[in-house]
């Protein structure tokens, strides 16, 4: 086998990077070019302080071209960081790409090791390995594959919205897919946004109704994904979409159904603090414009039962349809943009606070509904006992968040909106008494702590810092055991309302969704970007982009700025004619091959077929993660560039045996 | 470690660095008017390796109703912790109003020392 690549003749180039101290100081990496210097393939080493810097890169493109290499191996980082950055290095001086292998003596060894020793030992090892593997890989071209030039946007919350005009406003048709009546999510349930105070509904609605009329966008609301298939520019979806009941065409938002609607039930979007009828809408500047029933909630269609609604002297324009049914859509789409947002964390599960049990003891977003001048009490602060105005209220920081036994991270929004919400109430009762009971005020983002100081200047808002153990109601008043840990004394304090700032976490509908998309959820159940520096709006699935709450908690702004972001690479990639897909895919011994299907079980992309009793690779949707070759009993399939005879050779560089 | 901190992991398993001071359990905790100092600034104490902590109350005043212990934020159980200091001082300190010199102090259980202690000496 050695003889034979010889005779090839591979001039092989290796790059040893510093990286600062991270490498150097635990691999000594002159040694490392000593070492690889002596293997027969290996004509020039170096060393570098940074190699992915531009000088850095300049001493590979420059060794290949004088010396003529024929394959570059560069021991520095992890390859998920800079190996594209290093084949495009070896592009520009015209070598294949996939003649660059990429050594990780970082992560895999300096990182994890404290002896220089070893570490270097080891380092050459994965070194060698590398070379062994860089001489026998072949020289490839990307597959090249077509793409549908449409996006998908889940989710039509302020991410989702945002994320669909930018691409509609670039000349991009976009299916945008509401599990709601309506879209505007969360940031249509606000009274005011912090830090400009401006009304949530003045610079919402008006996005909301350009979503409505763009003719780019396709709206779907109550609808669901029910799967994804396929790959980046060839997205197959189905979705669901339930039945609305009510024709917007012809509905005139005259507002007789719902006068005559017999059933009242809890309001969603205010919160459960008003009632709303079962045909309904959400609230008056909903999108699309029309009512719906809430067929849960609806006593039937029969005249016998009710029916009301649909008599035609009350729905002149016969907008109620009880016919109306489920409906499947298919859509193919190149690019998918994943805005499912958040919900505040059940308060039941923090029984300590007993939001389930004392009706004046609030969660945060039931607070803004209050404040609302469109919610329940008409923008007058009333508690929900006895409709009276509280004059002492608190606000509990923290309920859920940064706690081990709820949500171990920080809701991010929580501080600064608790600070909003007291200088609303404030304006709105100016003889209040207002406390805050935090464990660290994180005002975090531009003018925040402007913000914060304009509160605590113009409300006289007491903070006190400790968090609160216990809050229930006695004779009328809200108890809230505290503790004020700057003036080292336990507190016993009663307030009218107490308002809970409840931790942010994700629709829970994202881990189903997560698994139909293949995309990766992290350890508190966010969406898993692929890098939070260098690709942050990005899922591990190609063509895949996140936006919004689903992906870490956040405020409004910068979840418009992540769901442009993602705009921005989704347009990156239906503004190609051509999108390229990696060509280390399986390739199957047609000789070999026993048809005996299990790399099709195996295989989690779908990428196998057998086609006349023998397996099939389906090069653009096989991702090359090597599941059907160490299943297949033939050994008949072998994955490019990471061959049996390449993992063969690379062990026995590791393990000393070359 | 030192070796205060090192005696309250090796007795608690909790480790008092993960204590981020937010007061929690002082906040419910029902017999804080007897204490010298509350429970977290007793964490603090031990978390800055300072032995007055064995010449205070608080650790004395904690009735073990783990309340601390169950409502802590960072999972920490705050009432081990107290124990530990209980322990430290009785089995370290020899500070003990009992007559303990009858019997193998070293053998005995945790619980049987401080349980005794805790009804002789206060």
């Amino acid at each position: 086998m050695e003889s034979s690549l010889t005779k090839k003749k591979e001039k092989i180039g290796v790059f040893v990077c510093h990286c600062g101290r991270n490498i150097a100081a635990t691999v000594d990496a002159k040694r490392v070019v000593e070492e690889i210097l002596k293997h027969t393939a290996v004509v020039h080493a170096e060393d570098y302080d940074y190699v992915c810097s531009d000088p850095g890169q300049e001493l590979i493109e420059t060794a290949i071209k004088e010396k003529r290499l024929t394959g570059v191996v560069v021991a520095a980082c992890s390859p998920s960081l800079h190996e594209t950055t290093f084949r495009e290095t070896v592009k520009r001086a015209n070598l294949n790409i996939y003649k660059c292998e990429i050594a990780n003596i970082r992560e895999q060894d300096s990182w994890v090791h404290e002896d220089k020793e070893k570490a270097t030992e080891k380092a050459i090892k994965l070194t060698k390995s590398a070379v062994e593997k860089v001489i026998r890989n072949e020289a490839l071209s990307p597959v090249k594959v077509g793409l549908y030039k449409k996006a998908l946007v889940i989710g039509g919350g302020i991410a989702g919205i945002r994320a669909a005009l930018d691409i509609a406003d670039a000349g991009f048709p976009v299916v945008l897919v509401e599990k709601k009546p309506t879209i505007g999510g969360r940031m249509a349930q606000l009274a005011e946004t912090f830090p400009t105070l401006d009304c949530a509904s003045c610079i919402l609605t008006p996005l909301m109704s350009a979503v409505a009329h763009h003719p780019n966008i396709k709206l779907l609301t109550l609808s669901e994904i029910m799967d994804v298939e396929g790959y980046v520019g060839n997205f197959h979806v189905r979705i669901k979409k339930h039945p609305r009941y009510v024709e917007p065409d012809k509905c005139n938002l005259c507002n007789e159904c719902v006068d005559i609607c017999p059933v009242a039930v809890p309001s969603e979007f205010d919160e459960g603090l008003s009632l709303r009828k079962a045909i309904y809408i959400p609230f008056p500047q909903a999108v699309p414009s029309s009512y719906l029933i809430d067929i849960d909630a609806c006593l039937g269609t029969s005249p016998l039962i009710c029916g009301k609604c649909a008599e035609p002297e009350v729905c002149g324009p016969e907008a109620v349809n009880f016919d109306d049914q489920e409906e499947i859509i298919e859509e193919d789409v190149g690019v998918i943009i994943v805005a499912t947002g958040y919900e505040l964390y059940n308060p039941t599960n923090l029984g300590e606070y007993g939001a389930d049990v004392y009706p004046d003891i609030i969660t945060s977003l039931q607070f803004e509904r209050l404040l609302s001048p469109s919610g329940p009490t008409e923008g007058i602060p009333k508690r929900p006992s006895d409709e009276k105005i509280p004059k002492k209220i608190a606000f509990i920081h923290c309920a859920g968040s940064r706690d081990e036994r709820h949500q171990p991270y920080c809701s991010h929004i929580c501080c600064t909106y608790s600070a909003k919400h007291a200088l609303i109430f404030k304006e709105l009762v100016p003889d209040a008494e207002i406390h805050s009971f935090y464990i660290d005020i994180r005002a975090v983002g531009k003018n925040y702590e402007d913000f914060i100081r304009r509160v605590q200047e113009e409300t006289g808002i007491h903070y006190t810092r400790g968090k609160v153990s216990r809050i229930y109601e006695q004779n009328g008043k809200v108890k809230i055991f505290g503790v004020d840990t700057l003036l080292d004394k336990r507190i016993e304090l009663e307030v009218d309302m107490a308002v809970l700032a409840l931790a942010m976490v994700p629709s829970p509908a994202i881990q189903d969704l997560a698994s139909k998309m293949r995309i990766q959820i992290d350890g508190n159940n966010f969406l898993q970007e692929l890098h939070p520096k260098l690709h942050p709006v990005e899922s591990a699935t190609s063509g895949i982009f996140l936006a919004g709450a689903a992906q870490s908690p956040k405020d409004i702004q910068d979840t418009v700025a992540q769901a442009s972001a993602s705009a921005s690479k989704a347009l990156g990639i239906l503004t190609q004619e051509k999108i390229s897909h990696i060509p280390t895919v399986a390739t199957v011994d047609e000789d070999h091959c026993s048809g005996c299907n299990l790399c099709i079980s195996i295989c989690p992309y779908g990428a196998i077929k057998l086609v006349d009793e023998i397996a099939h690779v389906e090069e653009v949707l096989c991702e090359g993660c090597g599941a059907c070759v160490s299943t297949c009993p033939s050994g008949a399939i072998d994955l490019r560039n990471h061959t049996d005879e390449q993992v063969g050779v690379m062990l026995k560089a590791l393990a000393g045996e070359i | 470690m030192n070796e205060l901190v090192e005696r309250v992991t090796e007795i608690s398993g909790q480790n008092v660095y993960s204590c981020y001071q937010c007061g929690n359990c002082s906040a419910g905790c029902m017999f804080t008017d007897e204490m010298d100092i509350l429970p977290h600034q007793a964490i603090a104490l031990v978390q800055n390796e300072d032995e007055s902590i064995l010449e205070i109350n608080t650790p004395w005043i904690c009735a073990s109703c783990f309340v601390c212990s169950v409502r802590c934020p960072r999972g920490l159980d705050v009432a081990a912790i107290m124990e530990a200091l209980r322990e430290i001082k009785i089995r370290e300190r020899g500070f003990i109003k009992v007559d303990l010199r009858k019997v193998d102090i070293e053998k005995l259980p945790q619980i049987a020392i401080t349980a005794a202690a805790q009804k002789f000496t206060w």
